[in-house]
Order: structure tokens, then sequence, then C-alpha cells
């Protein structure tokens, strides 16, 4: 017992240090294990698989994969003139090969992103490549007259490459020129650009709406008393309850021609005719709203609740008016929660993709739904990615901006 | 008093409908003057002074600030400055703002600006300070922004509800002296708010003390502490010890109070209930030991020592009259006591007071 105490008397400082590491390393290690789980769903369920989809956006390996002689013979070729017979005779080879090995109808799917009707001309020259002889080059023509253009070659360097830029540049409405150079698509051909705008005025007008709609709910809900304050609250949290599915479906019911809101307008001789109010940019702003109204409420109010009600009463009793107190001690002590919630309704805007599906018309349709079609339709996992990436990017690019103008960095929870 | 700056005049309040936080309340507030409203939780000091400031509206009577009705005048109208208990700062606004901010609102000038708030800064002490937000200070330092940005713009009344509540002890002693002089030195009017009676009486020309809704007492802090009206404001100020007895009979100023334990005391008729019953009221400092020596003229108290505590600059004795606790405050040196011993105590007349019996003065 003496000697337990004259050793630890007498430890040096080395000796605390190392039991303090160890104390600490103990309290490390619990807190890791509490976070494991966590870390490793973030791991599995969000970084690996949006990991794994932006390398979809550029890595188009498919090509490459089923022609590797080929491919690796293109990336010699100058693109200035029809190769040279080596080249028509690794076609006529490789595609055979490809064809027997069924990994052709893959890579010529990629082709035929390239270049509209490659695909066919893949599948007829893999299909009659045990009939081609030396030399390749005639017969190759002889077999479809476009191995004698130079586009086709062009078509297939393109694809030869383990990455590529196509999708993310078609995703921007834009091409490649031949022989280099990057341009826009032409007008008529515009697609995507043109939804991204669609999906920015859209995500703007509803965060708009929402913060005119809720800035003074959340305001009525932090000065209620505890018993309003709680209903109030009740009332804001209920549609969280209920599936998004059957709360867009119940819009469709009550805005379309023959539904309640039409109805009542017709009956109040507001309207004489049924409206269209549904199935276009007005249904889709309603349920928009409706949904991501929350969103916004919930940060603004425990902004709001977190307020001391004195500081509007020292504003007045320094001289302010009820409407100059408000500009210059509330609303801007509620700036935070207000650019936290727009952001929030902002960025969930964004991505939108059921609601739009169901009570937008076809011009209301946002990018996600571009990239659901890609996706699960076309299965064009690569112009899909690209443009998950293009939103991405705008979030990306959003969210500092908002943080730095509205201070959501500020934000005090609860 | 001259014209009085603020009067209540029969101002009541309810919030529910069924009770009256403050009730048939008459008050005048001179100019000038530092009044403190003293009260527990609950007795309508602070709904006094938010009706005065416009916060909330008396459900009857009227308030007039020099001469003038209130009524009809909201809070930003009313020109008194305020300082709230966890002092309001506006955090999104530095110090020079947060003072700058009433300046503003009455449309001054840049220069006059600048100039005031270089002032109301050296004031109270907060130069180098002025670029700071109020989060970056201290709590004496937002408790002397909150107290410079309610004087800067000059206003007649100041109001104060518990401003130095959320102060450390000796902080908050420092800061009472601190608001003591500058009220002595700009000679502004101040209200204030406080259950603490030991800063009512530091601080204050005069003390009102309220319970219930209620003043029991509107006094300067002397007479407050030496001649309390009732047995509330006896316990509520300072230590008290209260001797329950029956008034026998009156002469004069005095009256003769025949205590529980049997004994007759002479007490100052003060404030008895209509049945005679009564507390008599004795401050721990008033009570000595009886001197045995044939000239005493005192009320002669017999009592048993229950212990004696050493406080340093005086020795407390613990004894009971009968069923009744007593505390008295010797001087140092007075020889020791047994438990149990029977002593003699006495006190003069003048300082027996023969209040009110209210059962909740004796909590």
């Amino acid at each position: 017992m003496s000697t337990a105490v004259a050793g630890t008397a007498v430890a040096g400082a080395g000796d605390l240090g190392r039991k303090l590491a160890r104390a600490n390393r103990a309290k490390q290690v619990t807190a890791f294990a509490l976070l494991a789980p966590a870390l490793l769903l973030m791991l599995l369920a969000f970084v690996w698989p949006i990991g794994a989809l932006l390398t979809n956006a550029v890595h188009a390996p498919e090509f490459r994969d089923a022609v590797p002689k080929l491919a690796a013979w293109m990336e010699g070729w100058d693109g200035e003139a029809l190769p040279d017979e080596a080249g028509f005779a690794l076609v006529a080879e490789e595609f055979g090969r490809a064809f027997r090995d069924r990994s052709l109808p893959r890579a010529s799917t990629r082709l035929n992103y390239e270049r509209g009707g490659m695909r066919s001309l893949a599948m007829k020259t893999g299909r009659g490549a045990p009939r081609l002889a030396a030399p390749y080059r005639e017969s190759l023509v002889a077999l479809d007259p476009a191995w004698g253009d130079i586009a086709t070659w062009r078509a297939i360097a393109n694809a030869s490459t383990w990455l590529t830029p196509r999708f993310v540049l078609q995703a921007l409405d834009l091409q490649r020129v031949p022989g280099g150079g990057i341009q826009a698509v032409p007008p008529e051909n515009r697609v995507y650009l043109d939804r991204l705008q669609v999906t920015f005025t859209i995500s703007i007008v509803v965060t708009l709406v929402c913060a005119a709609i809720g800035y003074p709910m959340a305001y009525v809900m932090a000065m209620a008393g505890p018993n309003r304050g709680r209903l109030l609250f009740l009332l804001v949290l209920l549609p969280f309850w209920i599936s998004l599915l059957v709360r867009t479906a119940a819009w469709v019911v009550l805005l379309q021609k023959e539904g309640i809101v039409n109805g009542a307008l017709l009956a109040l001789g507001i309207i004489d005719e049924p409206q269209q109010l549904i199935f276009n940019r007005f249904g889709v702003y309603v349920a928009m709203v409706h949904i991501l109204l929350p969103f916004l409420v919930l940060p603004l109010y425990s902004v709001m609740k977190s307020i001391p009600r004195d500081h509007v009463r020292a504003a007045a009793s320094l001289g302010a008016t009820p409407a100059s107190a408000f500009v210059t001690v509330y609303f801007p002590q509620t700036v935070p929660g207000l650019g936290a919630g727009c952001l929030l309704v902002f960025i969930l805007s964004i991505g939108f993709y059921i609601t739009p599906a169901l009570v937008g018309g076809s011009r209301d349709q946002m990018l996600s739904s571009l990239i659901a079609e890609n996706a699960l339709g076309t299965a064009n996992w690569g112009l899909a990615s690209a443009l998950a990436l293009v939103l991405l990017c705008c979030v990306a690019v959003v969210y500092p901006v908002f943080g730095r103008y509205a201070g959501a960095k500020n934000l005090r929870l609860g | 008093m001259t014209e009085p700056l603020v009067s209540f005049r029969h101002v009541e309040k309810t919030y529910d409908g069924r009770v009256n936080v403050v009730q048939a309340l008459n008050l005048d507030i001179a100019r000038g003057e530092f009044l403190t409203l003293l009260g527990p939780s609950g007795s309508g000091k602070t709904t006094t002074l938010m009706m005065l400031a416009g916060f909330e509206a008396p459900t009857a009577g009227e308030i007039f600030l020099a001469g003038r009705s209130l009524a009809s005048v909201p809070a930003h109208k009313r020109s008194m400055g305020m300082v709230f208990q966890n002092y309001a700062l506006f955090p999104h606004m530095t110090v020079a703002e947060n003072l700058a901010y009433p300046l503003r609102r009455r449309g001054m000038a840049k220069g006059a600006i600048a100039e005031a708030l270089g002032r109301a800064v050296e004031m109270v002490k907060l130069g180098g300070l002025e670029a700071r937000y109020p989060a970056q200070l201290s709590g004496g330092q937002q408790q002397r922004v909150a107290v410079a940005r309610a004087l800067i713009f000059q206003p007649d009344l100041v109001l104060m509800d518990e401003p130095l509540g959320a102060l450390d002890k000796n902080l908050r002693e420092q800061m009472q002296l601190e608001l003591k002089h500058l009220h002595a030195q700009l000679g502004t009017t101040v209200v204030y708010v406080t259950h603490d009676q030991s800063e009512a009486l530091t601080m204050s020309d005069r003390v009102a003390v309220f319970h219930e809704g209620m003043v029991q007492q509107l006094d300067t802090p002397d007479a407050m502490y030496e001649r309390p009206a009732n047995s509330f404001v006896a316990n509520f100020i300072g230590e008290n010890n209260a001797l329950p007895g029956k008034v026998e009979g009156r002469d004069g100023d005095f009256c003769r109070v025949r205590l529980e334990t049997g004994e007759l005391v002479r007490a100052t008729a003060v404030n008895t209930a209509a049945d005679g019953r009564t507390l008599v009221s004795i401050r721990p400092e008033r009570l000595r030991l009886w001197a045995d020596d044939g000239a005493e003229a005192a009320n002669r108290i017999a009592a048993k020592v229950v212990e004696t505590i050493y406080f340093g600059d005086h020795i407390r004795l613990h004894a009971m009259a009968g069923a009744v606790p007593l505390m008295l405050k010797l001087p140092l040196g007075t020889a020791g006591f047994a438990p149990g011993q029977a002593i003699a105590l006495a006190c003069a007349p003048g300082h027996c007071r023969a209040l009110d019996p209210a059962p909740d003065a004796v909590a």
C-alpha cells in the first residue's frame, strides 16, 4: 500500500501525461464507437453511391472494354483522314469477337450516344464479320457505306476513351465540334438548360412564396401563448404525418376542373367557367409550397422563439415605432432563421420530382424528372449522372452564397 | 413635494379577470427622486413598472406624467429610458450602434450622435469597447451599456427592472453605488424595481414596499427599517423578532401588550387588530440583555438561551421566549451562555412596535 502511494508521488510528468492520454483515448474510442454506425451509414448510403454516380457522369469504358485492341489503336489515329487498312482489319476482328462474346450490344449503345445510327451499324458489322475478308476496307464499305464516312470513325474514336466529357456537355446543351472545340447545340435542340431554368424558376418562386406565407405564420407561433402555440405547431407538423404522394394526390382532387376549389369559385360567381388550376405551373406551385412550408417555418420559429420579447420593448422604450422596432431590431435577428429556412426549401425544391410529375404539365417538369427518365427509362446512366452532377453543382454554388448573405451558419437550433 | 412627475391614480391591473395583480394604486413620484418598488415576486411591482413604461395598460385608473394622462400615449412616445432585467441589448448591433439607437430614432444629426456617444461612453467607463458586440462583453459591461443606452437620450424618467439581478454579489454592490452616483450626478428621476431589500435600502431616496398588489409602505429607507408600518414590512425588510400578544390598554402613542408568555410590555401602538391581537416587532439590535442595576426602565422579556453564534463583528444569540424564537446581536466579549440558561432581555418601548397579527407576516 505504502509503496503504491510512494510510486504515485514520485511519478514524473511523463507518467501523468501518459495516464491522461490513456484516459482520453478510452473516451475517444467510446465516442468513435458511438459515432461509427452513423459514419458507416453515411459512407454506404451517401458518400459511396453519390461518388459512384458522379463517376458515371464522365466514366464510360463499355466500348473500350468490349473492343480493347481497336480502342488502343484509335488513340494513334489523327482524325484527319480515314484510317489505313490496319484500322479496318481491327474493326472486322474486334467487332466479330465482341459479337460472339455478347459484349457488343452494350458497347454499341455507348457508340450510339456519340452518333445516331451507330448501334445498328455496329451490330450489322459484328454479325457480318465472319464473312469479311481482306482487304477489309473495301469489304467493310461494301457491307455498309457508313464505314467510308469519317464521322463514323470519329464516333469510334470518341467512344474509345475511358473518360468522356460527352454526358456533362450534353447536360449543359453543349456539343463537341468535329476537330476539337465546344459549341452550344442549336436552340431547337436545347433540352437540359431549359429544364434547369424551369427548375430554378419554380424553386425560386416556391421559396419566395414559402417565405411570404411562412414568416407571419412563424411569427404568430412564436408570439402565441404556450397552449395556442402548441396547437399551431401541431398544425404545421400535421402534413408531415401524411404521405407526400397522398398530399399531392389530394391537390389533384381539390384543384381539378370538377374539384372543390373550382366549384366554390363558380358558386361565389368569381369565375364563369372552371379554370385550369392543375397540371400546369400554378398547380405545381400550390402543391410544392404546401409540402415545403414546414421546412421554412420550423427553423424560423426556433430562431424567433429565442428572441427575447424585451428586445422589441426595449426598442419601443428607446423611441422606435412598432414598425421601426420590427425592421431594426426584430427582423435582423430572424434573418439567420429565414435564411436557413429558405435555403432548405430552395435545395429541396431543386430536387423535387414526384410533385411536378403528378400535378404539373409537360412544360413544368423539373430537371430531376429528366434524371429519372434517363436512369430508369432509357438506362442512360452517364447522362443521368451528368444531370445529377449539374444539380449538385447548383446546390454547391447556392449554399455558400446563401450562407454568406443570410448567415445560415449562425442558425441556433432549439 | 412640488408637482409630482408621475402620479398613479386608483390604478388597477388584472390579467385573468379574477385577481388584481395591482390594486388601488396611488403613488406619486417626485421629479429627481430615486424611487424603488420593492417586493417579493408576484407582488405587482414589475406590473406597475410595465404600466408606467406603456407595455401594459391599466384595467382601471390612470397614470399621469407631468400632469398629462398617459392612457393614450404609446410606449415609444413616452420617452422613458428603460433598463431590462437581461439588458435587452440588441445582439446584432455593436455597443456604439446600441447606444446610438435611441438618438437615431429621434433623427438626431450624425455629429450630435457622435458627441453624445462620446459622453455616454465616458460616463459609464466603456471607452475602447464601442466596436464590440454585446456577446463579447462581460455581464458588468453589458449592464453599463444598457444603463448608458437608457440615459443617452436624456429622458425625464428612467425605469429599471431588476437590472442587477444577473450579476454576482461583488459586482452587484459595486454597480449599486455606480448607479446611485450616476443618479446623483444627472438628477434624472429613477424608478427601480427589485426584490432585494438591501439593494433598495442602499440606493433609494424612497422605497415603496409591494405585497399582494398593494403598496404596504412608502417611506425613506431608514424610516422603512426603523418604523415598519405593518408586520409584512417588518419581516420583509431586515431581520425581525415578532412576539404575539394582546393589547390590554392604550395610553397616547403607546399601548400595553400582554404577551403569550404572560409578560406585560409597553409598545408603540402602530397597527393592531380590532380584537386587540398583535405582533410586537423588535429589531435584533434593539434587543439587549437586562442590566440588573435597578435603573432599567425598559420592557423585560424572559427567555432561554438556545445557542450563541460567533459572527466576527458581533455575537448572535438565539433564544426562546416561550414558544417564540428570538434573535439578538450582542457586542463581542459578552460572556458565554450555556444552552438552556434562563436570561432576561430588555427593549425600550419606543423600539417595540405593536403591529398587525397578519398570519403570512410570520413566515
